[in-house]
């Protein structure tokens, strides 16, 4: 496995890709937030931001089938939500006998789950397109200007620099223990379970050891180079006209689905 | 794939704006104390520290192991990161490792995060150090114990307060949601006490002077304790409440006026609606909760007996 | 076991006026109780390149922490003749580049700019002399055009110039690295030590690589147990079979 699996930024030139970090940011978190308070069962709204979002797709020269494809990660978690579909409220649709079980799927249960799952399906193509699109450090930069405090900036920069270290340090104690772990036939593999604890513990224990001497090294290096409790950076980012533009055209694009949502 | 973490970390869409809204505004406190304290007591050191604790959060959330009957035990974190950091550091530890996992993997949603980061970087540090701190100046036996118990039951707080978003959000029912997490964190939870104490005991042996008294008790106050002993009673006493009577939750929530502003239209439950296998499923979350927590009890005494007797690696 | 070799050579420092540093009889235990430095006396002139070499665990590395005034011993260092004291110490880590052995350790942030733009930022120095700073670091590492790229991209080799030009970028008297050849494949070694002679400074490096100390440093140091066992010319010490061997050394 290579680091490149963290790594979901996708290069291309292109009018998204070129955008400010913070209009990114920005738009899509207004996205998420227009849809979350879309009502239930506002399809044609629904479907204009699902537009949106292919133009952003487009836009992007990633291709328009390239969040979509990567979207199916909320799929585990609408199983949470099935159990709306037999609302109580709303007119019954049918009556499904499963043994002594009667299941009652009404209107409204079957409209509160699919616009949850199209709100959540929407919303996570949409962050999708955003880190696609835009450099993790330029996101952090982005959140700086946008007055993230210093100190939460400082601690994601250090955790993305070091994820990519730090996770190839627990393949290799994985791979390690895969190494060590040989299996007799017939026999049942992997020992007792508080001996397995123990041993994923003491690989959590030596990474974490691992870590934190390195933290040590680190802060030398920073005193190295004139690091005296305040961090410093600097602001290359500014926004353009191209930009202000598109932030308000979102914006407005946003506004006009809320008005087919709630204006009938 | 290597990065499946227990399903705690709730997407977009599924947590109605208001309830995203109030748990981003508990957790912007939260945090925002975390950094005002952060920046009073702790040294510069503390910035690359806190970092790449961060990362090792993240890294260690990959070393999973079979528990039981096909779950993995996940690692997730948050009161390993209170018992070596103090409970406001590992906050902003955690604060950073949900965030990122939301920005860059779309682990966790976006206008959810606070929710997320509450359930899973605020709830298990506040009771993950908050246990540990009762114990703190006692043998390494008893902390042992006691971070297990934290950590088991910190995971079992979180995934309680995860249904309890979503039920007021109307993304599910509570007579499913609720006994359906519970089950599905018992063993995850026990597979977290047991990396974290397997954990602790590992760096007691080769660190000791990581987890001296004097330095964990400096990173948190005894107002943890009862921050901890509150928190934790709540969730001990909330899970079979709402299990055994969802009715009885949804009623004081609906005279809260919870439900009116929480959903755009409420899931009432009506009297003449029951399942029939309803009242043996409360039964069995309780007594599965039980009996968990006491094989968990007797696990955590032979694996502090077991890591006692064992020599140090040298 | 501490083998002390009472130095069987005449220390043979070049003339110079002004050394640029300059240690005596330095000494440092670390809090563990493990015993680094038993007292290291060293000169090193301007323009000089110097080698130190020997067994792990003889104190270099401890020994180069100490040059910018990060781990403080017993004895005294002066560099162009000011001594490390706090009021110093910004202006003694301008002077002293370190860089370190695992470049991972160096290169903190997420992309190349932002590590290399951190030491002259963190010197007070304006916005556009930063960057004129970050330009002329990353031209002298021949990694001109790689500011906008990801720290965790980078190859060995390309980390460890990289590193180099985070320090350079703080135009340093002297430049002190811990074992810049190790971990490189032949050919990141060959370009290492070509950069590593064409750049015009002050050099202290601590290395296992006796090949390119006999190519590259006029003069070496061999150290052991905590202490300097020799000083002298690099093709004079290479030839003394015995002393290399003592201190687990070997020819090249």
């Amino acid at each position: 496995m290579h680091i490149n699996v963290f790594d979901h930024y996708h290069f291309q030139d292109s009018l998204i890709h070129r955008l400010d970090a913070r209009v990114k940011a920005a738009v899509t978190v207004a996205f998420i937030l227009s849809n979350a308070i879309l009502p239930d069962g506002n399809w044609l709204a629904f479907a204009v931001a699902w537009l949106v979002l292919l133009l952003g797709n487009d836009l992007s020269r990633l291709g328009l089938g390239y969040t979509f494809k990567r979207s199916y990660i909320v799929l585990p978690f609408v199983l949470v939500a099935i159990s709306v579909i037999f609302s109580p409220l709303g007119k019954p649709l049918a009556q499904w006998h499963l043994g002594f079980i009667t299941l009652i799927p009404t209107n409204f249960g079957v409209a509160r789950f699919f616009s949850i799952l199209v709100r959540s399906w929407l919303s996570v193509q949409m962050a999708i397109l955003l880190v696609a699109t835009t450099q993790f450090p330029d996101l952090i930069h982005a959140f700086e200007h946008l007055r993230l405090p210093r100190i939460l900036t400082t601690i994601i920069a250090f955790l993305y620099r070091y994820l990519f270290v730090l996770t190839d340090e627990a393949l290799r104690l994985l791979r390690a223990r895969e190494a060590r772990s040989a299996s007799l036939q017939g026999r049942k593999r992997g020992g007792r379970l508080t001996w397995r604890a123990k041993v994923t513990g003491s690989m959590v224990g030596q990474l974490f050891l691992r870590s934190y001497e390195r933290s040590d090294r680190i802060y030398y290096a920073m005193l190295g180079r004139g690091y005296t409790g305040h961090l410093r950076t600097l602001n290359p980012h500014a926004m353009t006209r191209l930009d202000w533009l598109a932030l308000i055209l979102s914006l407005a694009v946003l506004s006009f689905i809320q008005l087919l949502g709630w204006v009938r | 794939m290597l990065l499946s973490p227990a399903p705690l970390h709730i997407p977009d869409g599924f947590l109605t704006p208001f309830i995203s809204l109030v748990f981003w505004g508990a957790t912007m406190i939260m945090v925002g104390l975390a950094i005002s304290k952060t920046n009073k007591t702790l040294g510069e050191r503390q910035i690359p520290l806190m970092g790449l604790m961060a990362a090792f959060i993240f890294a260690a959330q990959m070393l999973n192991f079979p528990v039981a009957g096909g779950t993995s035990g996940h690692f997730l974190g948050g009161a390993l990161a209170a018992i070596v950091l103090g409970p406001w550091a590992g906050i902003l530890v955690m604060t950073a490792v949900i965030a990122v996992q939301a920005l860059l993997f779309q682990d966790g949603g976006l206008l959810v995060m606070g929710a997320n980061i509450f359930n899973m970087g605020i709830l298990t540090v506040v009771i993950g150090f908050g246990l540990y701190r009762m114990v703190i100046h006692r043998k390494i036996g008893a902390r042992l114990v006691a971070a297990g118990l934290a950590s088991w039951l910190a995971t079992m707080a979180a995934a309680l307060l995860t249904s309890l978003q979503l039920w007021l959000s109307g993304a599910s029912r509570l007579e499913i949601v609720l006994p359906a997490m519970l089950g599905v964190h018992t063993p995850i939870g026990l597979g977290e006490a047991l990396i974290t104490v397997a954990a602790l005991a590992f760096i007691e042996r080769t660190r000791p002077d990581l987890l001296t008294s004097e330095k964990a008790a400096s990173g948190g106050g005894r107002g943890w304790i009862i921050a901890g002993i509150i928190v934790s009673l709540l969730a001990v006493l909330l899970s079979p409440l709402a299990s055994g009577s969802p009715d009885g939750l949804e009623r004081v929530a609906e005279n809260l006026g919870f439900l009116e502003i929480g959903q755009s239209a409420p899931c009432e439950i009506l009297p003449d609606y029951t399942i029939p296998f309803l009242g043996e499923t409360h039964l069995s979350t309780i007594i599965a909760g039980m009996v968990g927590a006491l094989v968990l009890l007797g696990l955590l005494i032979l694996l502090g007996r077991s890591l006692r007797k064992s020599p140090p690696h040298t | 076991m501490p083998v002390k070799h009472p130095p069987d050579y005449e220390i043979t420092i070049p003339e110079c006026k002004g050394d640029i540093l300059r240690i005596r009889d330095l000494r440092f235990a670390y809090p563990d109780g493990r015993v680094a430095l038993r007292g290291v006396s060293l000169n090193v002139c301007e323009g000089e390149k110097v080698a130190v070499v020997g067994p792990n665990g003889a104190g270099k590395s401890t020994l180069m922490l100490h040059l910018n005034g990060i781990l403080r011993g017993h004895g005294s260092i002066s560099i162009a003749g000011m001594s490390i004291t706090r009021e110093n110490l910004p202006i003694i880590r301008a002077m002293v580049g370190l860089v370190f052995h695992n470049p991972d350790d160096q290169l903190f942030s997420p992309t190349v700019f932002d590590d290399v733009a951190f030491g002259p930022l963190h010197m007070g120095l304006p916005e556009a002399e930063v960057y004129t700073r970050v330009d002329e670091a990353l031209a002298a590492v021949q990694m001109d055009d790689f500011g906008k790229r990801l720290s965790h991209h980078l190859s060995a080799g390309q980390k460890k110039r990289i590193a180099i030009a985070t320090v350079l970028a703080m135009r340093p008297q002297i430049l002190v690295l811990d074992e810049p050849s190790s971990g490189l494949d032949p050919r990141a070694r060959r370009s290492l030590i070509n950069l590593l002679r064409e750049l015009p400074i002050t050099m202290l490096i601590s290395t296992h690589d006796l090949a390119m100390v006999e190519e590259l440093f006029p003069r070496m140091v061999i150290m052991d147990e905590g202490f300097v066992v020799a000083d002298g010319p690099t093709a004079k010490l290479l030839e003394d079979g015995v002393l290399l061997e003592a201190h687990g050394l070997e020819k090249p």
